[in-house]
């Protein structure tokens, strides 16, 4: 079995620079993070994904199983069943796969099962327009399983760092017990770029526990036995206890686990939650631009053409978009005359700045277009006038 | 393996399968799942299995719930009709564990209709067996999609209207490996039968008809569960006996046996 915790592992891949499209990467990094399980569904833009780990599985050998699964809802089902046998599994949709994976995804959070589920945002709503850029799966990704919870969902910008966020979102599903979604773009899926893969790579492996310990309670993240051990495991979707006895007509019950599920994330923000700041540290900002995602690339280029226009503009990126860095998008707005977060939606993350930067405006699109630098900075223009 | 016990049949031969802290069932008066949940234990027994290789997987209702929490296992209670999904990730990331589903009709056959053709197209090594009430207990007895015409249920109040699956034609069209069907009733032949399905190649699909006074019994005039447990007997024709019978007396019943083997 596997070292428990952190550890130090050598990179699947020999070391080196790869040219490699944003889809393979996300393959690649989940095989650097240790991901021996794959279920999955065919789904533009996000299907090379599943192509990759089909193959490079294949390639690898033993110990790893991938499956063509009959839709979205066995494939995340079956993420969950190869987790408790023990895997390190992942899937990837696109919105409408990720809309049939919900039940299932709220299942993985109650039974506090890690597993890794990647969305290449199209634009939707509904099938929309399958080979489409957008950013509107923010709050489905949050608020779309029903009932009251905490999830993880990370936004790479880059293809190399779809390669070190996909690590990162393994380690964060085995660390806290809970799925985490990496919401990407077509636009970053469909990208190619150099990838620098390095020696090593540090991963967290589940902890197991050493003898009879409850799999569901008392510590705050409690360790997770795995199936045909002898633990005579009880899993279950309904409220439970800590041993996993069913205990559906407890407010205890409920409320002590429902509690949990959000405070063992909200209680690690600091170990959760990671931003960029670029040219932010000066005393004032003229503006400060919010951006994630491909968009965030635009972002970067309009903020520096602004700089050379002599406006003081900062860029703040969030890589992690949930839990929400309100934190981080606070201490800066209040350093900052205007605020402007572009994003293809119509205003999810505006929203969830306004709450704490009443301030912020809004740049949004959603024509199944990426927003080019241009489109920003006239934003900028536009939002420093008013 | 030992192939019996000194205290085969009996209760004590499944006892220790069973959490000592779970009693008593949920299960209503005469409701035919308790009577499986033995059936399954004792095929356990009688194969002599450590149940710390097995794992059982179910859903929603309450089929589900004869092995979650019963068995002294382990076991993963799922969403409604993904019991077979989630079955297939831990059986393929693990192909050492014994994985069994255990499921009602409206779980496996209606909910999870599409996950259940798939496993018997896929052919995995599985085992499923459907409680099959014909109707939905836990929420208050609607309609499934094996109530047979003229049933009434508290959404066909005037009979139901809808021709039902034969869920064991159905999976043994879709590739199955062993199919088979009993009732309640048939206590030896299913132990048998279900002794057999475990240890089979590929998927194995066990159809047990399972009587359910409380929803289904009392809309249809059978509310006594000896009643309805005797009507369920006389429904079933053994393939043997179907032979010699004509199209018309066949009308209605039910085979029992195994259609796959």
């Amino acid at each position: 079995m596997s070292e428990m915790g952190w550890t130090a592992v050598e990179s699947v891949l020999k070391p080196g620079r790869y040219f490699l499209q944003g889809d393979e990467t996300f393959a690649e990094g989940a095989i650097a993070a240790g991901c021996n399980y794959f279920g999955g569904y065919p789904i533009t833009p996000s299907s090379e994904i599943m192509e990759r780990i089909c193959s490079r599985f294949a390639e690898l050998g033993e110990g790893r199983a991938f499956i063509q699964m009959e839709d979205e809802i066995a494939s995340i089902a079956s993420c969950v069943g190869a987790s408790w046998a023990g895997a390190k599994a992942m899937t990837a949709t696109s919105g409408p796969g990720l809309s049939l994976m919900l039940e299932n995804l709220g299942y993985a959070i109650m039974t506090e099962t890690p597993v890794v589920v990647v969305d290449v945002q199209r634009a939707g709503p509904s099938t929309g327009q399958a080979t489409r850029p957008a950013q509107g799966d923010i709050m489905q990704a949050r608020w779309g399983t029903h009932g009251d919870y905490q999830i993880i969902a990370l936004s790479p910008w880059s293809v190399e760092e779809v390669y070190t966020e996909t690590i990162r979102a393994f380690n964060l599903a085995e660390r806290f017990r809970l799925p985490v979604i990496l919401l990407t773009e077509e636009a970053v899926g469909h990208l190619r770029e150099n990838v620098d893969i390095p020696s090593e790579t540090r991963i967290y492996n589940r902890l197991r526990p050493h003898d009879r310990e409850p799999p569901f309670g008392q510590a705050e993240v409690p360790p997770m036995p795995t199936f045909g051990q002898g633990h005579k495991l009880l899993v279950t979707g309904s409220t439970h206890d800590e041993w996993g006895y069913r205990r559906t007509s407890s407010a205890e019950a409920q409320e002590t686990l429902v509690a949990r599920l959000s405070t063992k994330v909200t209680n690690h923000l600091d170990e959760i939650i990671e931003v960029e700041e670029r040219f932010c540290d000066e005393d004032e900002l003229d503006i400060l631009v919010i951006a994630f995602g491909f968009t965030a690339r635009s972002a970067w280029r309009a903020v520096k053409t602004a700089r050379e226009e002599g406006t003081r503009a900062g860029l703040l990126r969030l890589k992690t978009i949930w839990p929400f860095p309100e934190e981080a998008v606070r201490q800066l707005a209040l350093r900052s005359r205007v605020v402007l977060v572009p994003e293809m939606n119509r205003g999810q993350i505006l929203r969830e700045v306004q709450r704490v930067a009443p301030q912020a405006r809004g740049y949004n699109k959603t024509d199944g277009e990426v927003i080019v630098p241009e489109e920003i900075g006239q934003a900028i223009q536009e939002v420093m006038r008013s | 393996m030992k192939s019996s016990t000194k205290t085969e049949g009996l209760t004590e031969s499944i006892l220790s399968y069973i959490r000592p802290e779970v009693f008593p069932t949920p299960f209503c008066p005469g409701c035919g799942h308790g009577i499986l949940l033995g059936a399954i234990l004792r095929a356990i027994a009688e194969l002599g299995w450590n149940m710390d290789e097995m794992l059982f997987v179910s859903g929603i209702g309450c089929a589900a719930w004869i092995p979650s929490p019963h068995f002294a296992a382990d076991t993963l209670h799922v969403t409604h009709g993904r019991s077979i999904a989630f079955a297939t990730g831990a059986k393929l990331f693990n192909p050492g564990l014994k994985v069994v589903i255990i499921g009602g009709d409206g779980d496996l056959a209606s909910i999870g209709g599409n996950h259940l053709i798939h496993a018997a197209r896929r052919n995995l090594n599985l085992t499923a067996i459907c409680a099959n009430n014909r109707i939905y207990g836990m929420t208050g007895g609607q309609v499934t999609p094996t109530t047979p015409l003229g049933i009434r249920t508290s959404t066909s109040p005037q009979g139901s209207s809808e021709p039902p699956f034969d869920l064991c034609r159905l999976v043994v069209g879709a590739g199955a490996a062993y199919v088979a069907r009993y009732s309640a009733y048939h206590i030896r032949p299913l132990i048998r039968c279900l002794k057999k399905a475990l240890t089979h190649e590929g998927f194995a699909f066990v159809e047990v008809l399972s009587p359910c006074p409380t929803q289904y019994g009392r809309r249809n005039k059978l509310p006594q569960p000896g009643e309805l447990l005797q009507s369920m007997k006389e429904e079933c024709v053994s393939f043997p006996r179907a032979e010699k019978m004509s199209e018309e007396e066949l009308e209605g019943k039910m085979l029992i046996g195994e259609f796959v083997s």
